[in-house]
Order: structure tokens, then sequence, then C-alpha cells
């Protein structure tokens, strides 16, 4: 009785735990809220199982308790049953399959008219390149990074000569415009992590990977490094905001370019006193 | 209702080949310290494993303490955070679990339960104890050398594992690391071949693959994918140490260390994921594995009813057997992979589900209509249900490639393979500790002190790791030395980082009650007899208790029947052992 009791009681104590938790996810800030559906499709569907089997196993230790004299039942195989219990469990889990996967054909499928973003990590901080008046960002290499060129943009390509570098300063976004964050390290993996974004994707030095969204809620968000990255990896902190179209037009201009950096040092210097 | 035949009983064939010689131990030291008994190297097994695992239970305390209350103790720093929670995770999954279930469980269960006599090698079988001892000698050694012990994280990523960044990195720590990972691979192949081979080649007359008890099922096949999943393991660190010692770029691509541009060029970071996690999930399985054989005859025993569905439970572990070497990337769907192996191993994951799913059903249904004894190995077994459905079941969550982009990396991971492949697989330790204590010693463990030992344990865990999941639905990441200043963490997830820690110190401690009671009821325990629990396999048929060098006396016993005779109809005795001839054959012995 006591054991079926406690039993019980946790799951109920579970139940009741997961419906008054205040410890729940951050309001969505992307396209993503289809993941958010996952988590809460994928909690309704466990949760019925876990609730009902455990209610079951309490039921079994209530009612089939050691008693004198009481013959536990023969019974080595149930072919119907075993059959049955497979296909419902098949079922429940094809339930979860196929919407997951349908959701991430979306997230591997790119849209054309996204803007290519680069995150670059380093230990412990982050740096971003977006694309000039000619929309494309120039190539870059880890090989070519010194105390002039900190992202390792290549001085040859002229695509790169108008990427607007941002280092040690806040990234901004425009809101409705979808952006393909173009992920890149410069030592050890990172984790580009804005919890608000849901999507993101580790950086691995000698690659680059990628995720896409587009933003939808203008606002000031944390970013957090999710991959192990060494003893400063808790404190690789940043912020990335989500501005409306105006505000985005204006932060954006006042940014300089990889020419104006590389090519007159006066400028970068003049540029950031006046800021 | 199953016909009940009353045939001659099943055919027990003859002898084929001569009983093999035993090596006789004449001394002190052949007996007990450079034994080739299977017993004895259990024991030494055991005792070194969980002496080990008391290392990982101090530091996992020394984890909370800094989680639950940051900045109140000075010597816990970035540094010696990441130290702590790296060397916890290896210790844990290598050098206790996967020891203490194939070593420790492996070497003491296997020969007799299948009617050996010992091992098929027991040269080898004592240098897999030995090497094994040298692997941890060498792991504790690195918490003394300057600089002190890796700091990677147990996964052990590159580059960071062998750079000034990661605590170690530079210094002895990877190296100790990644030399005591391969000694401990030598070490195990040679134990592991040895119950493959016992299993295969060792058992009784009578005693068919089909008619092994569920627990040598579990251990068999779970070293079957340690032999083929430990040398991934094994390339991948003597690769890292070449990478780290010779400067070879096998993981490593050009890369700029705070500043400095670095020799290295060329290799692959998810190169050494693949082939770690190649080993790493086969790896949850052999932890798994055999936790679900050894729970299946628990909980036939004490519910002195069969185990529902035999066939299905043994086909079961052998299709997750199969099927845990191509789940592996889910552990990298954010690793930056090819985006399409999400697909593949989405559905791979969660076909997995399946098998896994059954063994529960069987489990349950098993308890349907017995007689259920509430003892503490019971107990254990029903703490294993709960916390291994809890930790399946967020299994989905993670398995399924798009609901795994948000949560992974957060606490919910750490919250969830905490309960599936730590509490429930100890919980089956124990419980099986409580189990087989009888026959290794003569003795019985205290129940009285067991009990509170599993409601502390139990209940502990449940509200250290249950909540903890509703920390990482908010975002905190895991690997964190604190929380940090991110508006998303309100307040309320540092009391609930207290709460979760204090319950974590109260079942570090109730485990002294557990030491305790084991020592104590070596001289106090209830004199235990052969066979305290009625149970048919053979280990509790021996001669001796505890069973003798050759196991078995002079004769090995004849196996005529499967090994879940519980409360057959028209039987005497609620239970009939598996050499027991008859005079009932239930006629469902497969």
């Amino acid at each position: 009785m006591g054991v079926a009791l406690a039993l019980v009681i946790i799951v109920i104590g579970s139940v009741i735990f997961h419906l008054l938790s205040p410890w729940w996810w951050t309001p969505i800030a992307t396209n993503w809220g289809f993941m958010d559906d996952m988590i809460s499709l994928t909690f309704w569907i466990t949760g019925v199982v876990y609730v009902v089997i455990l209610l079951f196993v309490a039921y079994c230790v209530y009612k089939f308790q050691y008693r004198e004299g009481r013959v536990a039942a023969y019974e080595p195989e149930n072919n119907k049953l075993e059959t049955w219990l497979t296909v419902l469990t098949s079922l429940g889990v094809a339930a979860l399959l196929a919407p997951g996967l349908f959701v991430w054909f979306q997230f591997v499928t790119v849209p054309e008219d996204a803007t290519e973003i680069e995150v670059v990590g380093q230990q412990w901080s982050w740096s971003y390149r977006l694309p000039g008046a000619d929309g494309k960002l120039g190539t870059a290499d880890n090989r070519l990074i010194s105390d002039d060129n900190i992202l390792g943009i290549n001085p040859d390509d002229p695509y790169g000569q108008d990427d607007i570098v941002i280092d040690g300063d806040d990234l901004h976004l425009a809101v409705g415009q979808p952006v393909k964050m173009l992920l890149r390290s410069v030592d050890v993996l990172h984790d580009y992590y804005v919890p608000e974004f849901r999507a993101k994707m580790d950086m691995v030095p000698g690659m680059i990977t990628y995720f896409w969204m587009e933003p939808t809620r203008v606002g000031t968000y944390d970013v957090l490094c999710a991959e192990l990255c060494g003893i400063g990896h808790g404190y690789m902190s940043g912020i990335v905001l989500i501005d409306t179209a105006e505000d985005y037009a204006v932060w954006i201009g006042e940014q300089i370019t990889f020419a104006e950096m590389s090519t007159n040092k006066d400028i970068k210097l003049t540029d950031l006193v006046d800021r | 209702m199953v016909e009940i035949e009353s045939t001659s009983p099943a055919s027990v064939p003859p002898a084929e080949v001569e009983e093999v010689e035993l090596y006789h131990a004449t001394n002190f030291w052949t007996k007990y310290v450079f034994s080739q008994d299977a017993k004895i190297i259990a024991i030494q097994y055991s005792g070194v494993a969980i002496s080990i695992g008391l290392v990982a239970l101090v530091l996992s305390s020394l984890i909370r303490l800094q989680l639950g209350f940051p900045e109140m103790f000075d010597f816990i720093t970035p540094e010696s955070y990441y130290q702590f929670v790296t060397m916890h995770g290896m210790i844990m999954v290598v050098y206790l679990l996967t020891a203490l279930f194939l070593g420790g469980f492996g070497n003491y269960l296997i020969p007799l339960m299948v009617g050996a006599r010992d091992m098929a090698f027991p040269y080898v079988n004592m240098l897999s104890f030995w090497i094994y001892f040298l692997a941890v000698l060498v792991l504790v050694a690195s918490f003394f050398v300057p600089g002190g012990p890796t700091g990677a994280g147990w996964t052990l990523y590159p580059p960071q594992a062998i750079l000034s960044g990661t605590p170690g990195g530079t210094g002895l720590g990877i190296i100790l690391m990644l030399v005591s990972l391969a000694l401990f691979i030598v070490g195990f192949t040679m134990g592991g071949l040895n119950y493959v081979v016992t299993v295969l080649q060792g058992r009784t007359r009578g005693m068919t693959m089909m008619r092994l008890p569920l627990t040598v099922w579990g251990i068999f096949t779970a070293t079957v994918l340690a032999l083929l999943a430990f040398p991934a393991l094994l390339v991948a660190t003597v690769m890292m140490l070449f990478d780290r010692l010779l400067e070879t770029s096998f993981f490593m691509p050009s890369l700029v260390e705070f500043g400095d541009q670095l020799s290295y060029g060329g290799g692959s970071p998810i190169l050494f994921q693949h082939l770690f996690w190649f080993f790493g999930h086969p790896e949850v399985y052999i932890v798994a594995l055999p936790a679900f054989g050894i729970v299946s005859d628990l909980i036939s025993t004490h519910a002195r009813k069969n185990i529902f569905g035999y066939r299905m439970m043994v086909w079961a572990i052998v299709g997750i057997g199969a099927l845990s070497f191509i789940v592996w990337a889910h552990h990298m769907y954010v690793s930056g992979m090819h985006p399409y192996f999400g697909f593949f191993f989405a559905t791979t994951t969660l076909i997995i589900a399946v098998p896994t799913a059954l063994k529960v059903y069987n489990w349950i249904l098993t308890l349907w209509n017995g007689n259920i004894h509430l003892n503490t190995p019971m107990l254990f077994s029903l703490g294993f249900i709960v916390t291994f459905l809890n930790g399946g079941l967020t299994g989905l969550f993670l398995g399924n490639v798009i609901v795994d982009i948000p949560l992974s990396d957060t606490m919910f991971v750490v919250a969830h393979f905490h309960m599936v492949m730590g509490v429930a697989p100890i919980l089956v330790v124990l419980g099986a500790i409580y189990h087989w204590y009888p026959k290794i010693t003569g003795r019985m463990l205290d129940e009285g002190f067991g009990k509170i030992h599993f409601w502390v344990t139990f209940v502990g865990s449940y509200l250290i790791f249950f909540p903890m999941h509703y920390v990482g639905l908010v975002g905190v990441p895991r690997r964190y030395p604190e929380l940090g200043d991110a508006a998303f963490i309100p307040d309320s997830v540092a009391t609930l980082n207290s709460f979760i820690s204090i319950a974590a110190f109260i079942v570090g401690i109730a485990q002294i009650l557990f030491l305790y009671n084991l020592f104590w009821s070596l001289r106090n325990g209830r004199l235990a007899g052969a066979n305290p629990w009625r149970a048919t396999t053979l280990e509790w048929q021996t001669p001796e208790t505890p069973p003798g060098h050759g196991n078995f006396g002079p004769e090995l016993p004849l196996v005529y029947r499967w090994p879940y005779d519980y409360s057959v109809p028209g039987a005497s005795e609620d239970f009939l052992a598996q050499n027991d001839p008859g005079p009932i054959d239930s006629g469902n012995s497969p």
C-alpha cells in the first residue's frame, strides 16, 4: 500500500510541478514557433504515457502485493497483446517523428532572400561581419588573421572590401528580414546561442556552419556560448538586438567597412572617438 | 492459460568435450591477489570500481556546491569546476558503470549462471583486472600532476581539449586521461573476449542460448557492443595523443589561439566527434543492457512470476544492441555535420524507442498477476522502472532532431542522461547488490537499512533530476559554473538550483548508510543459506555458499528448463530450478 501510494504521489507531484512550474521557455523571437509546438506535442504524448504506465505499476503493486497463499499466474507469452503494444508504440513514435522531420526540412532549407551574416567566435568573445552594398560577404581564412585583420578577411577579394566588421559590439538584426547566420570559429568549438531564437548551431574551426531564421519580435537578447570552449565558456556573453527596419537602417549607416578599417586607420580611430 | 504437458524432461545433450582442469591456487597471493578465479576478480573489479565511483560522487557534490551556492566557495574556480565535471562524467560512465557491470557482475555471474567452472581464459581474465587497475591509477595520478586533470568535458572535444584555454590541455592532464582510456580499453578487451567466449562455449549441458537468464543476455550483448565500439575510442585517443604530442593534425584545423597562429592545419574536429560517439552511443547501451537483463531477473524472482515475453525480451536486447550502432550522430545534431544526416539519425533513434518501450511493458506485465515481495531488490527495480521510463521519454525529445535544436547543450540534456543512464542503472546496481550479496558473502544485507537507503536514494535522485529538466527548458546551458546575469534567467532558477543541491547532498550522504550496511552485514547479517530468494537460476543451486573454487562441486549441473519457472501450476514449490529435472515440464522452456 505504502509503495503504491508513493508511486501515485510521484506521478501526481510530477504533473502538478509541470503545470505550476514558473520555469518555462523564453518568449520566442523568431519564426521557429514550430519548435515550441513540437516540444508541447512531445510533452503531451510522453506525459500521457508516463502517467498511464506509472499508475498501472502502482495498481499492480497495490493489487498483487505478496500475500501468504496467493499464487502468481503462469503466462510466459501473449502474442496478441505484444503485437498490440508494438503497433501502438510505433504509432506514437511516428506521431512524433513525422511532424519533427517535416519541420526539420524547413530548418535545413534556407530561403532565397535570406541575408548572409557572419558570426565569428573566439575565446571568449563574438564578432560579426555583414555584407556591404554589394550584398555579398568576401572570403576569409583563419590563416589571414592578424592584428590588423581580426577576422582574416581576404584583402584581395573585392567582395570583402565593403564588408562591415563589428568587433566587440552588439549585433543588430532587422525584424522580418530572414537571415542566414554563417558561423565561423577562430580557435575551438563554440555555439552561438540565443535562447529566444531557438535555432542554434556549433561553430567549428576549419569549416563554415549555418542556421537560418526570421526575427519576428523587436527586443534585446542575451547571447551565450553553448559548446564548451575552455575556462571562459560560461562568461562568453554578448547582446543581439532585433530592430525595426528604420532603427536598423540608422544603425547600419553608422558602421565602418573592412576597407575603411584596413586602408585608413584614422577613419577607424576618429569613428571610434565620435561614438 | 498455458497448456502444461507432463512429458519427459526436455533433452540434455551428451557431453561432447571433457572438462578442462582448472588452475588451482596454492598460496594467498595467487588465491586472493593475482587470482584467476572469476569470482575473486569480480570482487576486485567491483571494489576498485566502487572506490573510484565514490571519488566521482564527491566530485558531483563539489559541482553541486558550486551550482547551488555560487561564489561561496573560493576554492572552486572555473578551472577546477570544469575539472570536476570532466572527471565526474568520465569516471561514472567508464570506470564505474562499465567496469562494474561487465567486470564486476559479468565476472561473478556469467560462469555461475551458465553453469561453467570459470571463465574460458582465467589468466587473461586476471590480466584484464590488473590493467584496469593500472588505468584507474593513471586516472587518479592526473589529479596530482601540475595543472591538474583535464577539464575538457568527458567528451574531450578537440581542439579545446589539447589547447591552453582548457585546464590540463597543454599539461599532463589530457595526456594521462588519454593514456588511461587506452589502458582501460586494452584491459576491457581481455575481459570482454572472456565473457563472450564463456557464454558461447562454456555453457553446461542443456543450457541452450534460449535458456540463458536475461542477466546473461544483457551482459553478453553489452560485451559484444563494447568489443565493437571501444576500438573507435581507442583510435580516437591515439590520434589525439599524436595531435597533442607530435603535432599531427588529425583533429586540428588551422587555427589562431589568442592571437597566435598555430602550426596545426587540415584536420577535422568533427571526425573526432564521429569516432567518439560511434563509441559513445553504444556505451549508453553497454551500461543499459546489463541493467535491463539484471532488472528482468530481479523482477521475475521477487514477483514469483515468469518474465513476460522472454523471447521478445531477448530479441529486444539484441535488436537494441544492433540499432545502437546506427544512432550515434543524434549526439551531433548541432555539431555542424551535414544537415541531411538529421533525417536519418532522428529516424533510427526514434525506432530504437520501440523495442525499448516493449521491454518496459514486459517488466510491468511481469508484475501483473504476480505475488510481489516488496523487498529491497524489488524496490530498487521499481525505482528503475520509474527513472528509466522518465529518462526514456525525455529521450524522445532529444532524439527528434528539431526538438533537440533548442534543448541541446542545456541542463535538459544533463537531466535526461542522468536519469536514464545514471540514476536508472545505479538503482539496478544497488538492487543487484542486495540480491546477490547473500550468494557472494553467505549473509543477508540488513533490510531495514536497505529500505531507508532505497527511499532516500530514489526519491532524492528524482528530486534532483526531475526539476533539472525545467532549468534546461528556461534555457540555462550546461557546463556553466554559474548562471551569470543573462536577462532570460529569473532569480528563481538560483533557488531551484540550491534545492537541487541540497537533495544531492542528502542522496550522497545516504550512500554512507549503504557502505555501512555492506560492512556490518559481512559479520552480523542473517545467514543466507544457499537460495534465500528461492530463485531458479544456477548460481543459487551451488553446493557451497559462497560458491567454492570451480563453482559446482564434483558434477556440473544439467539444465532442463528455462530460468523463469516460477509458480508453475502443479509444481509442489513456487519455483523450479533450472537443474530440476521434473516431474513437471512446463512446456515453455524455449
